[in-house]
């Protein structure tokens, strides 16, 4: 069978592969391991299926693919229309990725309501992959809010101590914060009389749409919030510490690995794609808040008595790379921003991954608690430190690429800002490093500690990819350069033309 | 209304004597539902006497049922007779074969999910099946009334039948002062929108709405005009629980029954809409705009402000529906055509959620209605896997997230609004949606989150409740999936009542699709 043939439905089964198949654990006896079993079947489908798009993506095609693009309510005409280009292709894998390794590490974790958690698990991914292929705008706030409820129940649920405060402050943050987002959304579809973002932005760019002249700063700043409060940007990222540190780690690895990524997937697909003139307007200080988001979350992760809390505060620095990216409008910062995002979740997903395994042996994520846990597990402490590794910024590891290609497009955008932005880099240096020496290194502090078992089978099982894609990434990143690039000129080539007005000014 | 031809050598007495010629046939399947409904209320009076007290329960409930599906079946007869019948007072369009259908599949519901409610409470049956068939008449007849007068008669059936199922919780004083409160606010209230009427009579010289419209339309708006339309505003704003007339609403939803809550916070509530766009729009009534704009606002924000602090889970969704009757005024300052349409399909997706919401909170209020706090909802999560996952899908539509017929209602009533201009309102709304997103949020918490208590017991759902939940998640789905169809007949029985047109013929193939 030619595979090929599959395209124009391959984004529909990838997206609703993981829906099927909680409805189909709704109606499974309450034998937990049957269910966890199941639920690894589905997710691991969903990641077969996914592997499709990148097979079988054209990449010297700058446009979208895979389309679909159906009628699903007449008025307002709203569509179903899915397609992917070279940068949100690596997002759909990059979940479809991550959410078996969330079934593997939450095998043993999870021990009550088994059922539900592996539900909201799965419609979980649905939502998060539809966000990625949504070309209807209406369609993607759907997905969008979509995403909200299953994460707050998985935090609200099967979370720790302060769990139902984390949930609800997530829930209202990021819900009160779409709603800017719909009324752009709702404004652009009453002066356009459609959802469909290649039509919106036709519209735009042909200067057709109304009073856009002076409501385009407004819908910039609708879909900015929106978008900012998910990334999370500076200071809208106080959620973040809470959801993280209260979340289990299958929740903190989807919230990290994925769930961020949409926002700054939405600056980059919906703010420079929309509104480029008012994306240049607003650079500046959304490069600031960027830059003080880098150092203040390193800092901030420097003094953490706790891991969990530690790996959530180096987000917000890494996310803040992202941002910096984005908003250089050079080919070298977005292409690294995409990359960063893609390592950014393989490493941090990683670091979640590993603070919940000891989570789950000792019940605390306090540093001092530990020390010296090389000895008693030296398999964990080297995945540990590859992981580690990895997100500060080795050459040969993922999480170098990305960075470097930010750093080089923000200072070939404006030098200051590269500069103080490689201050990023050393700082995660810093606080990695120090939090890796003072759980692993030097004696056995605490006696507990000394009888801790080393990694099972199922874990190295879940460990095993991460690693491995993060050294793949990093000695081979054309495999995902080579797609990503295309896609990022064609989303700046109105930049390119911004420019030259200017000049010519 | 079967027109003679009258020559002009006829005396203008003869000719009043031929207008008053007895309505013919198909003038009477207009008002078929209304008669089912009725003849089946009666049956049920006549039987109860019939039948022994403690066994009476399950057969009287079985024939309301019977009534308000065999009502339901009728809709199909009746929409295939529009026109106006009975001297132009009742008339048959898009408009009003909605709403019966609404307000009747909204009646059936209800029935069924009093079942276990009438053997939990004890209950006597008879006038309780009876009221609700009778109550559903006057909600029916107000939707298709185009006479202010039959308007008016129309308000009080449904309104005096609900005054009374408020009160039939006899042995709680709780009740019997919702159902003096009720009375008293609820009769003030008609009396204003009476006395509208006759202001709008003062005005115009007629009582008919076509009549009203033609002279609004023809001359400069006298002053009158004005008063009436905010006189008639008072009377239908108290209906559906609007600020600042909506004081009512907490003390009487915490008092009334679960079950007749869930039927009064969206049949009546609906049928008073029918009348107020009707009133707003088919008349285009002068001067409305800053008495929407001003009510709307308020109500959203009192009525989500309001249940922020609420414990008890009643008068927390008591609150819930004023922001929400806020939430479809907005679309009453907005275009006539879109708005009516958007009001249409929320009155709709309201009815499917919260009446599933209320057959929730009445089955699991239990004997007496003892459990009703939210405290009691703590841990339902694992108590009730079931109950406590509908619920949460009810909630989830009235916060207004996607995939349930609560997200496509408040679409439409904000992209109506936007489309007319309406930011501020806008906004306004949106930020009440999502003050509104917490205190539901406080439920799913509870029921999720927190430890369940050990002394609140959790009865197995007895079928009827079950099929009534049932309905309800499947109709606030649909409504959320595929909201196309009911959307596309909300917007063309709006644009005929909006340009006055007669009923088309491919309106009427639609006509037997259930909203609910």
């Amino acid at each position: 069978m030619n595979t090929a043939s599959l395209n124009p439905y391959i984004l529909s089964l990838v997206t609703f592969i993981p829906l099927a198949g909680s409805l189909l654990l709704l109606v499974i006896p309450r034998r937990d391991r049957d269910i966890k079993l199941f639920a690894l079947a589905i997710s691991l489908l969903a990641f077969v299926a996914s592997l499709h798009l990148p097979v079988h993506l054209n990449r010297n095609l700058t446009g979208f693919q895979f389309e679909i693009d159906r009628q699903w309510i007449a008025t307002p005409n709203i569509h179903y229309h899915m397609g992917i280009d070279g940068i949100s292709v690596w997002l759909v894998v990059l979940t479809t990725f991550l959410t078996p390794l969330c079934v593997l590490i939450s095998w043993t974790s999870i021990h009550e309501r088994v059922k539900e958690f592996f539900i909201l698990l799965l419609i979980l991914e649905t939502a998060l992959i539809g966000v990625f292929t949504s070309l209807d705008l209406f369609l993607f706030y759907f997905f969008w809010e979509a995403t909200l409820i299953p994460m707050a129940l998985l935090i609200g649920m099967y979370g720790h101590g302060r769990r139902v405060y984390a949930a609800v402050k997530f829930f209202l943050f990021t819900m009160i914060a779409s709603v800017f987002m719909l009324v752009a959304i709702i404004w652009l579809y009453s002066r356009t009389g459609s959802f469909d973002f290649v039509v919106i932005q036709n519209a735009i760019r042909s200067g057709s749409v109304a009073n856009f002249g002076a409501a385009g700063q407004w819908l910039f700043l609708g879909f900015f919030v929106a978008f900012a409060v998910k990334v999370p940007l500076f200071p809208l990222h106080t959620w973040l510490p809470d959801a993280h540190v209260e979340a289990p780690t299958a929740g903190s690895v989807l919230l990290a690995g994925v769930l961020l990524k949409m926002g700054t997937y939405g600056m980059l697909r919906f703010n420079l794609g929309l509104f480029p003139e008012q994306s240049r307007y607003n650079a500046s200080w959304v490069m600031a808040l960027a830059l003080i988001g880098i150092i203040y979350g390193a800092l901030v992760s420097l003094v953490q008595p706790n891991m969990k809390k530690l790996i959530a505060y180096s987000s917000v620095s890494h996310l803040g790379f992202v941002v910096l990216g984005i908003f250089s409008f050079t080919p070298a910062g977005l292409d690294g921003a995409v990359f960063v995002m893609l390592a950014h979740g393989v490493a941090t997903g990683g670091l979640f991954m590993l603070a919940g395994i000891l989570y789950e042996r000792r019940h605390t994520y306090e540093i001092a608690d530990f020390g010296g846990l090389a000895t008693p597990m030296p398999k964990y402490a080297a995945f540990f430190l590859f992981i580690v590794l990895a997100s500060v910024g080795l050459p040969l590891l993922n999480g170098f690429i990305g960075e470097f290609l930010v750093l080089a497009g923000a200072f070939q955008a404006r030098p200051i800002y590269g500069i103080l932005g490689a201050t990023g880099v050393i700082w995660s240096a810093c606080y990695l490093l120090w939090m890796y020496q003072r759980v692993f290194f030097g004696v056995v502090k605490h006696d507990v500690n000394k009888t801790l078992p080393d990694l099972n089978l199922r874990e190295k099982f879940a460990l095993l990819p991460a690693a491995a894609m993060a050294l793949l990434m990093g000695v081979a990143p054309i495999l995902w350069l080579n797609s990503i690039d295309p896609s990022v000129q064609s989303a700046l080539a109105p930049f390119a033309q911004l420019a030259a007005k200017m000049v010519g000014q | 209304m079967t027109m003679t031809v009258l020559t002009h050598s006829l005396p203008a007495l003869l000719a009043q004597a031929q207008a008053f010629t007895p309505p013919s046939g198909s003038e009477y399947m207009r008002i078929l539902p209304e008669l089912v409904l009725s003849v089946f209320g009666m049956i049920v009076m006549v039987v109860d006497p019939l039948l022994d007290e403690e066994r009476s329960q399950k057969p009287l409930g079985v024939i309301g049922l019977i009534g308000a599906l065999a009502a339901l079946a009728s809709t199909y007869f009746m929409a295939l007779n529009p026109g106006s019948a009975f001297w132009n007072m009742v008339r048959v369009d898009g408009f009003s074969i909605f709403f019966h259908v609404l307000v009747i599949a909204i009646a059936a519901v209800v029935i069924l999910s009093s079942y276990e409610y009438m053997a939990v409470q004890r209950i006597r049956a008879g006038e309780y099946y009876g009221l609700i068939l009778f109550g559903t008449v006057g909600m029916c007849l107000m939707s298709s009334a185009i006479e202010l007068v039959l308007i008016f008669i129309a308000l009080e059936i449904s309104s005096i039948s609900t005054y009374v199922l408020a009160g039939f919780r006899r042995r709680e004083a709780s009740s019997s002062e919702s159902s003096l409160k009720y009375f008293l606010l609820g009769s003030f209230a008609t009396a204003f929108f009476l006395y509208g009427v006759a202001m709008m009579f003062g005005a115009t010289g007629s009582t008919n709405i076509d009549a009203i419209t033609r002279a609004l339309a023809s001359a400069t708006v006298p002053p009158l005009a004005y008063v009436a339309v905010a006189l008639m505003f008072v009377g239908l704003g108290f209906k559906v629980a609007s600020a600042p007339f909506h004081v009512w609403t907490p003390d009487v939803y915490e008092g009334a029954p679960a079950p007749i809550v869930g039927l009064m916070s969206t049949g009546p509530k609906a049928a008073a809409f029918a009348v107020l766009l009707r009133v707003m729009f088919e008349i285009n009534a002068p001067g409305r705009f800053w008495l929407i704009w001003v009510s709307a606002a308020l109500s959203m924000t009192l009525g989500n402000v309001g249940a922020l602090v609420q414990d008890n889970i009643k008068r927390l969704l008591a609150y819930s529906s004023i922001a929400h009757a806020g939430y479809m005024l907005v679309a009453f300052a907005a275009h006539p055509e879109l708005g009516t349409s958007a009001v249409m399909f929320y009155t709709a997706a309201y009815a499917a959620m919260n009446v599933g919401a209320f057959a929730v909170v009445s089955h699991f209020a239990n004997a007496g209605e003892k459990y009703l706090t939210l405290e009691d909802y703590a841990g339902l999560g694992r108590r009730s896997p079931m109950l406590a996952a509908t619920l949460t899908f009810f909630l989830m539509s009235l916060i207004g997230i996607p995939i349930t017929g609560g997200f496509f209602g408040k679409f439409y009533i904000f992209s109506a609004a936007l489309k007319s201009n309406l930011v501020g309102l806008t906004i306004i709304g949106l930020i009440n949606s999502a003050v509104g997103a917490y205190y539901y949020l406080r439920v799913i918490v509870m029921m999720y989150m927190r430890e369940p208590r050990g002394e609140v017991p959790v009865t197995a759902t007895p079928p009827a409740t079950g099929l009534a939940i049932a309905v309800c998640v499947l109709a606030t789905l649909y409504l959320g999936v595929v909201p196309g169809r009911v959307l596309d007949y909300a917007t063309q029985s709006a644009s005929q009542l909006v340009r006055g047109t007669t009923i088309s013929d491919s309106l009427i193939n639609h006509s037997n699709n259930p909203s609910q």
